[in-house]
């Protein structure tokens, strides 16, 4: 099958994912305890206003009618409405891709050329000093949580030392006008990433050092740069490329915890605040775009993987 | 339910963010950015605001709620809704330090001999856009509110009024047609969220109100700009702009505030308040009173249908031991009645001790030794299933098995309000008389301990159609003595309300939540 075909395939098994997606969200935050109303009703509620309340945002439709109404929306490339704002919904979503995307993408920026790098110079030193500090390293870095990191890091450097803001407020959306807000998130969120795809680069290398092809170019005399660079380094990397697709789609879907401490008003956030008011059409449109978001980085990580080592067998 | 229901706003906040496991790791958080500040904690009172200055932007940082944000006054239901709303907008009255209306946009108000019918002379203010504020906007937006169709908030507290009959005498003048005698209509003028509108405002995305700051510019979920309003009536306001910012997190507030990215945060719990008692970095705003804690007990069922069970209930609370441990101190404790502090509220009735002994014999009396009873609480508010646990444990020396049952956290209020027989309960700061309609007639509608009786409900008639004050104040005595003797309500403390400001931050009230000047900015100023 070409890689053409392939990618097609995945693509409407992909469309299929979402949709079953869409479905499983809405009926799981159906069976939540509470609705839109009882959340904006707060405390000692009246029920008589719980029910004004559902009668104003629809509510009292069968459920199968609102899905139904929604999912027609869908098609239309409509993900409608807040209940609580009456915002549209791709409002929430475009407001809160931007920090998202901004740290995402930075992230990406800074942790590929490290994780590789040091993924390399562990392998090329393999049981060196470098590889065991690095290894060392790694493992206590992963053993930490995003957020005792957070804290702590917010504590030392924000509030005691005052090197760097603590949060994000006042900032909004537009985070890459003031840098140094970025400086502590980024490296929360590169922490474990770096951790867990240098280790998974330096397996690779190890491997493809040792490997028939990589003996047969130095045979062939092939200076030790070219053969590392040019045909042991894209079997390492595609080793962890479905690692790095993973790290991705969890970037991609607003992290939470970050969110919360920097306050980046972010995808994660938008979901956080929503679940909370049961705002149903906010909920379903995030889960749509995770959805989507994480079928389609799957995809070109299977595709790049395919590229960089063409031996590897793609999964159908 | 018919009147305000501040409540509802003072007490919704604190549970959140709910995805988040606020008590464990954000308290992990202040405590330590507490310890990395040991160090720089003076505890000395150093530079303070001084005398009001005029000019700055202060940044203000509350909890939000994303999606559901909007500017819209008669929609607000968030504590950042609700001082947003009132820096941008007006009520004709709203409710003053003892939680007694006093006038706003409405100069003053004379009621006729019936009660039914008020007249309500406006002050002479203008709206931002320097339209003045007529008698036809105020009927216009109560009309909205009133809407059949919709569902705001102040609906049920101005359904007193009929709309139909009332009318606009002049420009400034309002005649007001109420469906019953009631002399507790001010009440109803400082209802939460019955802001005056211009007649015809739908869209909200850039409001035009009359109050102390004008728009600039709104993002959803993140920041509102406001800019001083010099003509307001009442006097321009000491800060040139004023910024909302959001962060649900308190302890990231908490951060932003000692980091200097902002000048006041909102909302912090009692264990970061005693954190920062004595830093020099921030300053801790306490306002007393602001939100009864107490647990409901159920008058029309088992066991607390028994009238020395509740009293024994009443003996053999450490109430002390409560605002200590669940309130690290941050509150005062109750004498089993709502309202510590506000007009009316019945200070000659001596504050109950406990007394072991008696609560012993009162419960032999009721044949309930060894008796078990489910404590229904959940995380619906900061503190309820710690408070239950604690009053379990006291509940113990006196051989009551107390039962704390957790439930689920979104559907607490309704599962509590006709189910079980003892729960956690709270409610913020509204007059008393509202307190009472909504909760202790026979037909109030959130009526959680079904305290129903003929007599109580005859005297809140009386007292709202006696013009008489000092008799008036004689009948919320009685209702309130019955209450204190009968009642379900078992209100062991009164929490305080907590902000921190910047040190330079002057001018910040300590009136109780939902009132005028809590959450409010145009007396302040940064020294």
């Amino acid at each position: 099958m070409s890689l053409g075909h392939y990618a097609l395939r995945r693509l409407l098994v992909g469309v299929l994912q979402v949709l079953v997606v869409a479905c499983a969200v809405f009926l799981l935050t159906e069976a939540l305890p509470g609705d839109a109303a009882v959340a904006l009703a707060g405390d000692n509620p009246d029920p008589a206003r719980i029910e004004q309340i559902r009668r104003v945002m629809r509510l009292d439709l069968p459920l199968a009618e609102r899905f139904w109404d929604w999912l027609a929306g869908l098609f239309r490339m409509d993900l409608g409405v807040s209940l609580v704002s009456q915002r549209p919904v791709a409002a929430f979503l475009a407001d809160g891709l931007a920090p998202t995307l901004v740290l995402a993408t930075l992230t990406l920026l800074v942790l590929v050329p490290l994780a590789v790098l040091l993924g390399v110079v562990a392998a090329v030193r393999e049981g060196g000093p470098l590889d065991r500090a690095v290894t060392t390293v790694s493992v206590a870095l992963h053993a930490i949580p995003e957020f005792a990191m957070a804290i702590v890091l917010v504590a030392v450097f924000g509030v005691r030392l005052r090197w760097l803001p603590p949060t994000a407020v006042g900032v909004g959306g537009d985070l890459l006008r003031h840098p140094a807000v970025l400086v502590l998130p980024l490296v929360v969120l590169l922490a474990r990433p770096i951790c867990s795809i240098s280790r998974l680069v330096r397996a690779g290398m190890i491997e493809a050092l040792d490997s028939d092809y990589v003996r047969h170019a130095r045979r062939l005399g092939l200076s030790t740069g070219r053969v590392r660079l040019r045909h042991a380094l894209p079997n390492a990397v595609a080793a962890a490329v479905p690692q790095l697709a993973h790290t991705t789609d969890w970037l991609l879907g607003g992290v939470i915890v970050v969110e919360a401490v920097f306050v980046i008003p972010g995808l994660g956030t938008a979901l956080v605040d929503a679940v909370a008011a049961r705002d149903l059409p906010v909920v379903q449109g995030l889960a749509v775009f995770f959805a989507v978001t994480t079928v389609l980085v799957n995809l070109v990580a299977d595709v790049v993987g395919f590229r960089l080592s063409p031996r590897t067998e793609v999964v159908r | 339910m018919s009147v305000p229901h501040p409540a509802r706003v003072v007490v919704r906040q604190p549970s959140r963010p709910p995805a988040l496991s606020r008590r464990g790791f954000l308290g992990l958080a202040a405590a330590a950015s507490a310890v990395a500040l040991a160090g720089c904690a003076g505890g000395s009172d150093a530079a303070g605001p001084g005398q009001p200055r005029s000019g700055g932007r202060l940044r203000a940082a509350f909890a939000g709620g994303g999606a559901k944000e909007v500017l819209d006054p008669h929609m607000a239901n968030l504590f950042v809704e609700a001082s947003r709303s009132k820096a941008m907008f007006d009520k004709l009255a709203d409710l003053g330090d003892d939680v007694s209306p006093v006038p706003r946009l409405a100069e003053r108000w004379e009621p006729d001999a019936g009660l039914t019918r008020w007249r309500v002379v406006l002050r002479q203010a203008t709206f931002h856009d320097g339209r003045p504020v007529r008698a036809a906007d105020v009927l216009a937006s109560y009309a909205r509110i009133l809407d059949p169709k919709r569902a705001f908030r102040a609906k049920s507290s101005l359904a007193v009024i009929d709309l139909a009959n009332s009318r606009a005498v002049d420009d400034r003048t309002v005649e007001f047609a109420l469906r019953r005698p009631f002399v507790e209509f001010p009440n109803v003028l400082a209802a939460f969220g019955a802001y005056v509108v211009p007649e015809g405002a739908e869209d909200f995305s850039r409001p035009v109100g009359s109050g102390p700051f004008s728009f600039v510019s709104f993002e959803p979920g993140r920041s509102l700009l406001l800019r001083r309003n010099p003509n307001y009536w009442e006097g321009a306001p000491h800060l040139d702009e004023l910024e909302f910012l959001i962060s649900n997190d308190e302890s990231a507030r908490v951060n932003a505030l000692l980091g200097g990215q902002v000048e006041y945060a909102h909302d912090l719990t009692p264990t970061t308040a005693r954190s920062y008692e004595h830093s020099d970095r921030l300053t801790v705003v306490r306002s007393p009173n602001s939100a009864m804690q107490a647990f409901a007990m159920k008058l029309d069922r088992p066991p607390f249908d028994n009238q020395d069970l509740r009293e024994a209930m009443f003996l053999l609370v450490d109430r002390q031991q409560l605002v200590e441990t669940t309130l690290s101190g941050a509150g005062q404790i109750g004498n089993d009645l709502f309202g510590k502090g506000y007009q009316y509220y019945a200070d000659e009735i001596p504050q109950r001790a406990r007394d072991l002994d008696r609560a012993r014999a009162l419960i032999r009396k009721a044949g309930a030794e060894g008796l078990r009873v489910k404590l229904d609480t959940s995380g619906a508010a900061a503190g309820f299933v710690e408070a239950a646990s604690v009053f379990a444990d006291q509940a113990r020396q006196v051989g009551l098995q107390v039962e704390v049952a957790v439930g689920n956290k979104d559907s607490f209020w309704a599962d509590t309000l006709n189910n079980g027989s003892l729960s956690s309960y709270r409610s913020g700061a509204m007059p008393i008389e509202t307190h009472i309609a909504q909760r202790l007639l026979s037909a109030s509608t959130t009526n959680v301990t079904k305290w129903a009786r003929p007599e109580f409900d005859a005297l809140y008639d009386k007292a709202v159609s006696t013009k008489d004050e000092a008799q008036r104040r004689q009948l919320y005595l009685e209702m309130q003595r019955a209450q204190h003797a009968e009642g379900g309500f078992l209100v062991w403390g009164f929490a305080d309300w907590l902000v921190a400001t910047a040190p330079r931050v002057g001018g910040v009230a300590k009136a109780p939540a939902n009132t005028l000047d809590w959450a409010r900015f145009d007396k302040v100023w940064l020294g």
